[in-house]
């Protein structure tokens, strides 16, 4: 028994060649006995009436006359589902025809995603305008990763609660570092595939531990930067919470590694007790006292996947002797700086900074210090107005020839990251920057180098030239950190 | 839970070209947001509205209204019927304004619409009559009306009778007088005023006759057809115009009044290419009035100028006006008439563009082209540019040229503050001294402060607590 729909629909128009192409496809369609799609003009309705339809009275010539007669409901069902496809306006993606214009790119995130479909939104656009565009990615269905800063809190808490509603992702604000389906973001790494997951709070500190993973051989299946205050309590851990389930459900994730500064007391307990729930294991690398330094966190995820603790590659200068005077820092990396902190701090005593561990240990950045001192460059209150240390390193390098002339130096530690995003050969600066310090008080220097062999700016001979100048280069912070402290036999 | 980690990577990179590189570099399919900073001073508005739960679903809401509208010609009534205005009540284009701001072609025509309702012996003794407080004004907007340029509809005057068959509701337009020395244009030469006399005892009771003699005319599935043809609805509605011959022809025809007036009625549509624009703008209003009214959303709906200023309204702020004074068109010039004669931008036809039509279906009109720069490409450059502020694409006015893809609709505010693009507006340019007439077409933009003043209204709407609904 056939089954048939015969509707007019009013207002909708399209030209007849149009019309004879859906016709002549719906005709085509499995199951279907007739149809006829065409404006009801008096010509159609009586072709249609010849056919055995019977059209709705009352079609007029502006109304669209769709009659189809299959064999079965299921039939009939596909094939006027077909007509209205056909139909339908096309969306957006389709007008890629259209003649000679040149295409003016999208001006707002929500409109690149309409043209050219769903992804992960990446933005970095100064911080008091990302929420218009993270606000597009959320309401298209989109993780969204931020790496701008300087997004009010309460905007971050917004977008937050908003991405856990819809299920979504938010990475950051002030996200530097990402690797998703193998790729880098922000400033990152290539590294092969593999069982860790990371969930970071910390850019820089994700980077090291990447890194050492790199050396040790074993690969990252994903790194979701939370952004550096997702562990306060005023953000409470949202992001993370969610990056934990998530990488807990990834099948490709054997294992999660947590890093950040210390967070809050409440935020750290939630993250302890859904990590506790979860089927992968997890480990924290917390940076702070009394926590584990990033290295042993990742030597203790090795251990936990039954992988080999390699010797974490270093490429030592000449011999040099301890040293009378003070240890001075100038980090790109604040969580790098962080940790140097707690670990010469443990050993020195009091270590003064602009992102002091201690308030009582505050420097102001520009003054120099008369005990032992680092500076984190990366800290907002130095790259207003310009790059990233780890792209801009000019900042530092006066830094390094005004310490270089102070001589109660005695010890200079320095990060260098490569990767994306960052500065494509910094040795060609730092190395001859080095040379004349060392020209000129003969301070020892030590460089913590975060990178992969993969990495663009090619580890081995970025550390060969700073080797060269007679700088003690080490993969782990935690090691250069120690070698520096072991070279300082007393203050001055 | 996110599908992040399931995806093939798609990274769509708003900001530091070295970042989209950099992820390009590693084999990742990157799209590009050509991002700018917003309007000056409307980044912590932008925040507070695009943080505003109720945008999304009200934005929605006043779309899927917007779009789901249709438009029937049912009926032609005078307006002291249709509206109940009384002598002495005029209605005008744009936002409320006085006899002391009202520009040339705006004063024009209220002169010759009073001579034409015999309040007055001729435009001087009516100018006097204004000044002395004689007239009442109020926009066409605020009673579900549109008016062409200046816009002016007195009570003997007869309008068009729009409605939405779903809702019932009912929008009005008057009869379109042609091109040239017209009232809408602010001439009031007795030409002009001979032709108001004849529209109003021949041309609206015929067409009155045969709208009731042949049932209702579907304006919306012209709209459909002629953007397919050509049209724009706004400055070109010439398929428009011959397919609304053609419906109502055969009940023309059949009508009790004297052939000569049949034929005069025939040749006056026939010969004036813009006579459907009196029809696609309350098409066009009954879609946005139905949008009306939508806490939360952030969509306009109207755009209306008076010739001195330009006036927007907003779905989340009622009928309050932002306004700000009206930019003059740029364009092509009739006769020997220059960029000096032209009065700052005058209508309520911008209803075309805030519904998706005129400069925003500019691609779908290449016999226009000279306006806007003078290739195809410009024109499809015109549309396209649109999208990035509109919510959505209309299902009905599809473009072929654009392979079929739905006009631009739906104006965001604040789409608008964020990209700094402003609506194009397609439009008849009016001689600034009243009583000249039309000295040209072109292009127009609202002025820019509209968009940040309607935001700054609808930032202090989302902040204020709920108010009952």
């Amino acid at each position: 028994m056939s089954v048939e729909r015969v509707e007019a629909r009013a207002g909708a128009y399209a030209d007849s060649v149009t019309l004879m192409q859906v016709s002549a496809d719906a005709r085509r369609a499995d199951g279907v006995e007739a149809a006829v799609i065409a404006m009801a003009t008096d010509l159609n309705v009586s072709m249609a009436v010849a056919m055995g339809f019977r059209p709705p009275p009352g079609a007029s010539q502006n109304d669209l006359l769709i009659a189809i007669r299959a064999h079965d409901g299921r039939a009939l069902a596909a094939a006027a589902a077909e007509v209205d496809a056909a139909l339908a306006g096309r969306p957006g993606r389709a007008a890629a025809g259209g003649g000679t214009a040149p295409f003016e790119s999208p001006r707002t995130t929500g409109s690149a995603i309409r043209t050219d479909g769903q992804g992960l939104v990446l933005i970095s656009v100064p911080g008091r305008y990302a929420f218009a565009e993270a606000i597009d990615a959320l309401d298209a269905g989109c993780d969204v990763m931020i790496f701008s800063d300087n997004m009010p809190i309460e905007q971050e808490v917004r977008l937050k609660d908003l991405a856990a509603e819809r299920g979504l992702l938010v990475l950051g604000p002030d996200c530097g570092t990402a690797i998703v389906g193998g790729v880098g973001l922000g400033f990152s790494h290539t590294v092969e595939p593999g069982p860790v997951g990371l969930v970071a709070a910390s850019g820089t500190g994700a980077q090291q531990v990447l890194c050492l993973l790199a050396h040790a051989g074993v690969g990252v299946s994903a790194t979701l930067g939370v952004g550096g205050r997702d562990l306060s309590a005023e953000v409470g851990g949202r992001s993370a919470l969610a990056a934990l389930a998530a990488l807990d459900d990834d099948p490709a994730t054997d294992l999660i590694l947590v890093i950040s500064k210390p967070p809050a007391p409440l935020v750290a307990r939630q993250l302890r007790e859904l990590a506790a729930t979860l089927a992968t294991p997890v480990e924290f690398a917390l940076v702070g006292r009394g926590e584990p330094d990033l290295t042993a966190a990742t030597e203790r995820a090795l251990r936990t996947l039954g992988r080999a603790v390699p010797a974490w590659p270093r490429w030592p200068a000449h011999r040099d002797g301890p040293r009378n005077g003070l240890l001075r820092g100038l980090f790109a990396g604040g969580t790098l700086c962080d940790e140097a902190m707690v670990i010469a701090s443990q050993r020195l005593g009091r270590v003064e900074s602009n992102i002091p561990l201690d308030p009582a240990w505050h420097l102001d950045p520009h003054a120099v210090a008369s005990t032992h001192a680092m500076i984190d460059f990366g800290d907002d209150q130095l790259t207003a107005g310009r790059a990233h240390p780890m792209i801009d390193q000019s900042l530092r390098l006066e830094r390094l020839a005004a310490q270089a002339r102070d001589p109660a130096t005695a010890i200079i530690l320095l990060d260098v990251v490569l990767g994306h995003g960052a500065h494509p050969d910094p040795a060609a600066e730092l190395a001859p920057a080095i040379a004349a310090a060392r020209g000129r008080s003969d301070p020892l220097v030590v460089v913590s180098l975060i990178g992969t062999e993969s990495d663009p700016q090619d580890l081995r001979r970025q550390a060969r030239a700073l080797q060269a100048v007679g700088a003690h280069v080490f993969a782990s912070n935690a090691q250069a950190t120690r070698f520096a402290c072991d070279h300082i036999t007393r203050a001055p | 839970m996110t599908d992040l980690l399931r995806r093939e990577p798609h990274v769509i990179s708003a900001g530091l070209e070295l970042l989209a590189g950099a992820a390009e570099g590693q084999a990742a399919r990157v799209t590009r947001v050509d991002w700018k900073p917003p309007m000056p001073g409307t980044e912590s508005d932008l925040v507070r509205v695009l943080a505003d739960r109720r945008r999304a679903a009200a934005n929605a809401l006043a779309i899927r209204r917007m779009l789901a509208a249709r438009a029937q010609l049912v009926d032609l009534l005078p307006a002291r019927d249709a509206l109940g205005l009384r002598p002495g009540e005029f209605l005008h284009a744009g936002p409320p304004t006085s006899w002391e701001r009202a520009a040339g072609p705006l004063r024009g025509a209220l002169m010759g619409a009073a001579v034409f309702e015999g309040l007055a012996a001729d435009p001087q003794a009516a100018a006097a009559v204004a000044e002395r407080g004689g007239f009442a004004l109020d926009p066409c907007h605020a009673h579900h009306a549109v008016g062409p340029m200046a816009g002016v509809i007195s009570p003997s005057m007869w309008l068009f009778v729009l409605e939405d068959p779903a809702s019932g509701r009912r929008a009005y337009c008057s009869l379109n007088e042609g091109l040239g020395k017209v009232l809408r244009y602010g001439a009031y030469s007795p030409e002009v005023i001979d032709r108001l006399r004849w529209m109003a005892s021949v041309l609206g009771p015929l067409l009155q006759a045969a709208v009731r003699a042949g049932g209702p005319v579907d304006v919306t599935a012209i709209l459909a057809q002629m953007v397919q043809m050509g049209d724009e609805a706004h400055n070109r509605n010439r398929t428009g115009t011959l397919m609304l011959l053609r419906d109502v022809l055969p009940s023309l025809v059949a009508t009790s009044f004297p052939a000569s007036d049949v034929s005069r009625t025939v040749s006056f549509i026939g010969g004036n290419d813009h006579f459907f624009l009196n029809l696609a703008m309350p098409a066009c209003k009954l879609a946005l009035d139905a949008a009306r009214d939508v806490r939360g959303s952030t969509m306009v709906v109207a755009m209306a100028r008076n010739g001195t200023d330009f006036g927007i309204q907003v779905a989340g702020t009622g009928d309050q006006w932002f306004t700000a004074p009206a930019l003059t068109p740029r364009g092509l010039f009739l006769g020997d008439y220059g960029p000096a004669d032209a009065n700052p931008d005058i209508g309520d036809s911008a209803i075309t563009e805030t519904a998706g039509l005129g400069g925003f279906a500019m691609a779908a009109a290449p016999a226009i082209v000279r306006l806007v720069g003078g290739s195809v490409a410009d024109a499809l450059a015109a549309t396209r540019r649109m999208y990035e502020i509109t919510l959505a694409e209309h299902p009905l006015f599809q473009v072929p040229a654009l392979d079929f893809r739905g006009t631009p609709a739906g104006i965001d505010v604040t789409l608008v503050a964020r990209t700094g693009i402003l609506p194009q507006i397609n439009t008849g340019m009016a001689g600034k001294v009243a009583g000249t007439g039309q000295v040209g077409a072109g292009l127009v933009t609202p002025p820019a402060e509209v968009f940040p003043a309607a935001l700054r209204a609808l930032a202090e709407a989302a902040a204020a607590p709920a108010e009952p609904a």
